[in-house]
C-alpha cells in the first residue's frame, strides 16, 4: 500500500531554487498531518553537498539521483529517473513547484504513473486523512477545491505560496543509482539573461506598467529596483511592444502571487486581474479614479504614475537607507 | 510533413465566468466562446511550417457540439482537415482523461509533428500535451518561442525562468506553445468561404476504440468538491494627497508602518 510523502526539489547550476524549500516544508507539514515520512529527491550532477543543505526543511530521508546525464533538465531523462524511484517507493502524495520545470515535469511523471494531479495549487487542506488541494482556475477568477483519486496523488504547489518552516533533521541520504532508461532530448544551448533581474514568479514584489505608462517604463524600473522587485507588465504594453512576452501577467501571461503588486497606469482589464489577484496585498496607482483596478486592490491612490511613481521610489530609498 | 494541432474552445478571457447551481461546473450560457488563445499559436506555427515544407494540417478537438466553430476557425486560417472527438462521455474528464482520448484518436493519425498550446485558459492545467506525448511514445518540449525543423529533429527555444534553453527532439514530437512564438494570422474572408468545404470528420468514443470509464467524468481522479469565487478584498482605501509627493509618502508609510511590506 502507498505511503509517505515525496518531495520533488528543483536546482539549476547547483543551487536550488526557492520553490524547493517551499514544496519541502509543505512536504513536511503533509506528512506530519498524515503521519507518515517525508522524503525529498534532489536530481541533478554531483548534488551531494547540495542534498545535505535541504535537510533544514525536515525530510526523513533524502534521495539523490545523480548522474551527469540529470545535469540539466530533460523532460524525459527527469521522468524515466522518477518513475523508476515512485514505483519502487510508492509514495501516497509527491508535491512538487508549479515552476516551468516542476509543470513540465509533473505533467509528464502523471501520465506516465496513470496518477492524478492537482496543477498549480494554492492551499493544500487534510481533513481525516483526505488532501483537499485549492486551485485557481480561469487565471484566478474562480478557486476550485479538488481531491485526487488513487496513489499517487500528485500535488503541484504554485510557487512562492508556500510557508517556508525550518525544522532541521539528521536526514539520511540515499543515493541509488538513476535508471535514465531512453533519452532523447538534447540542451543544445542554454541563453540566459544576464545581471541578477528578479523572476516574476518568484517576486516578493512586482511593480507593472499598463498602458497609462505610454511605453515608458523607466519610473517602473525604478521603482522596482529600489524594491527589490521585479517588472511586470499588462497585455497591452506587451501587445504595443513596449515589454517582452516574458514580463506579461495575466490569464494568458504570467499568473503571480507575490507579497506586494503594485499596478501603475493598469485599467484593470479582467485577464490582467485574473493573473495577479492572488497577490498578498495590492495597489493601483491610475490617473483614472474610476479604474476597475481600484475594486481589486487594498490600497489605491489616483493620479499621474510619472508624478507619483519618482516620488514613492524616492520615498522608498528613504526609508532604506 | 503531417502537423496536427490540438485545439480547446474556452471561454473568451474577457468574459465574467460564473459557478453553476451544481457548485462544480461554470455556467455555459452567456459566454462568449474562443480557441484557446495558445492554441492559436500553435495553429499559425503549424501554417508556418506547411508553407515552408509542405504537408497537411489537422486539427484535433474533443469537445460538444459547439466546439465545431473553434475547428472552423482553424480551418479558415488555412488548416486542411478537422476532426471533433464529441461524445457525452467524453466530457468533464481531467487533463489526464482528456490526453487519452486525443491520443486515441492521434493513433489512427498520420503525423511528423504535433502542436499544443501550453495550457488551456480554462482550467490552467498545463498537462495535456505533455501527457498526450506521453502516452503516444515520443518527446515533447513545452513553452516554445522559436521552432527549427532540421533533419529529422526539431529544435525548439523553450522560455524558462531567467533565460531561454535550446533543446532538441527527434521527430516525431510534440511541442507546446507560448506568447512570443508568433502573431497568429485572422482568418480571410475568402479563408471563411473556403472552410465550410475542407473536411470535419466527427467521431465518438466508440468509433476511436476508448472505454467510456477510463475517460470523461467517470475516468476523473482529479475530482471538483467545490467551485467558489475567490476570497473578496476588503474596500480599497483611498491614499491620498497635497501633492504627489504628499500622497506617495503617505503611500510609503501605510506600506511600511501597516503592512510591514517594505
Amino acid at each position: 500500500m502507498a505511503q509517505g510523502v515525496m518531495a520533488i526539489t528543483e536546482q539549476r547550476d547547483g543551487k536550488f531554487r526557492k520553490v524547493s524549500y517551499e514544496v519541502v516544508s509543505e512536504g513536511r507539514r503533509m506528512a506530519d498531518g498524515l503521519g507518515c515520512p517525508l522524503t525529498a529527491v534532489v536530481l541533478g550532477a554531483g548534488v551531494d553537498a547540495l542534498a545535505g543543505e535541504i535537510k533544514k526543511f525536515g525530510p526523513d530521508k533524502i534521495v539523490a539521483l545523480d548522474d551527469p546525464a540529470l545535469a540539466d533538465y530533460r523532460t524525459d531523462a527527469y521522468t524515466n529517473a522518477l518513475a523508476a524511484l515512485i514505483k519502487a517507493a510508492d509514495p501516497a502524495v509527491i508535491i512538487t513547484g508549479a515552476s516551468v520545470q516542476g509543470k513540465d515535469l509533473s505533467a509528464r511523471l502523471a501520465a506516465r504513473l496513470d496518477a492524478g494531479l492537482a496543477m498549480d495549487c494554492t492551499a493544500v487542506a487534510l481533513q481525516n486523512g483526505v488532501l483537499t488541494c485549492t486551485r485557481p482556475i480561469f487565471g484566478g477568477k474562480i478557486f476550485a477545491d479538488v481531491q485526487i483519486q488513487g496513489s499517487p496523488q500528485i500535488i503541484v504547489v504554485r510557487p512562492n505560496v508556500m510557508a517556508i518552516a525550518e525544522t532541521p533533521k539528521e536526514s539520511a541520504l540515499e543515493k541509488p543509482a538513476p535508471q535514465l532508461g531512453e533519452v532523447k532530448t538534447v540542451v543544445v544551448e542554454k541563453l540566459m539573461d544576464t545581471g541578477s533581474k528578479v523572476e516574476l514568479t518568484e517576486a516578493a514584489v512586482i511593480v507593472s506598467g499598463g498602458r497609462g505608462t505610454g511605453g515608458n517604463f523607466q519610473p517602473i524600473e525604478e521603482l522596482a529596483a529600489a524594491l527589490g522587485g521585479a517588472v511586470g507588465a499588462s497585455r497591452s504594453a506587451v501587445d504595443e511592444g513596449w515589454r517582452k512576452h516574458a514580463d506579461q501577467v495575466g490569464q494568458t501571461g504570467k499568473v503571480v502571487s507575490p507579497a506586494l503588486y503594485i499596478a501603475c497606469g493598469i485599467s484593470g482589464a479582467i485577464q490582467h486581474l485574473a493573473g495577479m489577484s492572488t497577490s498578498k496585498m495590492i495597489v493601483a496607482i491610475n490617473k483614472d479614479p474610476e479604474a476597475p483596478i481600484f475594486s481589486k486592490a487594498d490600497f489605491g491612490v489616483a493620479g499621474d504614475i510619472f508624478q507619483l511613481l519618482p516620488a514613492i521610489t524616492e520615498a522608498v530609498k528613504k526609508l532604506k537607507s | 510533413m503531417d502537423i496536427v494541432v490540438l485545439v480547446k474552445q474556452v471561454p473568451d478571457t474577457e468574459s465574467m465566468v460564473q459557478i453553476a447551481g451544481d457548485g462544480v461546473s461554470i455556467k455555459k450560457d452567456d459566454i462568449k466562446w474562443v480557441m484557446n488563445p495558445y492554441d492559436e499559436l500553435a495553429v499559425e506555427e503549424a501554417l508556418r511550417i506547411k508553407e515552408a515544407k509542405g504537408g497537411a494540417v489537422t486539427v484535433l478537438c474533443v469537445g460538444g457540439q459547439k466546439a465545431q466553430e473553434t475547428i472552423r476557425t482553424a480551418l479558415a486560417m488555412g488548416a486542411d482537415k478537422g476532426l471533433l472527438v464529441n461524445d457525452p462521455k467524453a466530457e468533464g474528464g481531467d487533463a489526464l482523461a482528456t490526453a487519452k482520448i486525443l491520443a486515441a484518436a492521434l493513433k489512427n493519425q498520420p503525423f511528423q509533428l504535433i502542436i499544443a498550446g501550453q495550457r488551456a485558459v480554462d482550467e490552467d492545467n498545463y498537462q495535456v500535451g505533455a501527457a498526450v506525448a506521453e502516452l503516444l511514445g515520443i518527446p515533447h518540449i513545452s513553452l516554445v518561442v522559436k521552432a527549427e525543423l532540421l533533419d529529422g529533429k526539431i529544435r525548439c527555444h523553450r522560455v524558462v525562468e531567467g533565460g531561454t534553453v535550446v533543446v532538441e527532439a527527434p521527430l516525431p514530437a510534440l511541442f507546446t506553445t507560448q506568447r512570443g512564438l508568433n502573431d497568429p494570422r485572422y482568418a480571410s474572408l475568402p479563408g471563411i468561404m473556403k472552410a465550410k468545404k475542407k473536411p470535419l470528420e466527427v467521431k465518438t468514443l466508440a468509433d476511436l476504440g476508448i472505454d467510456p470509464a477510463a475517460v470523461g467524468a467517470a475516468g476523473r481522479k482529479v475530482v471538483v468538491k467545490a467551485l467558489r469565487l475567490p476570497p473578496q478584498r476588503k474596500a480599497v482605501r483611498m491614499i491620498t494627497g497635497e501633492t504627489p509627493q504628499a500622497a506617495a509618502a503617505e503611500l510609503v508609510r501605510v506600506l511600511h508602518d501597516e503592512a510591514k511590506l517594505i
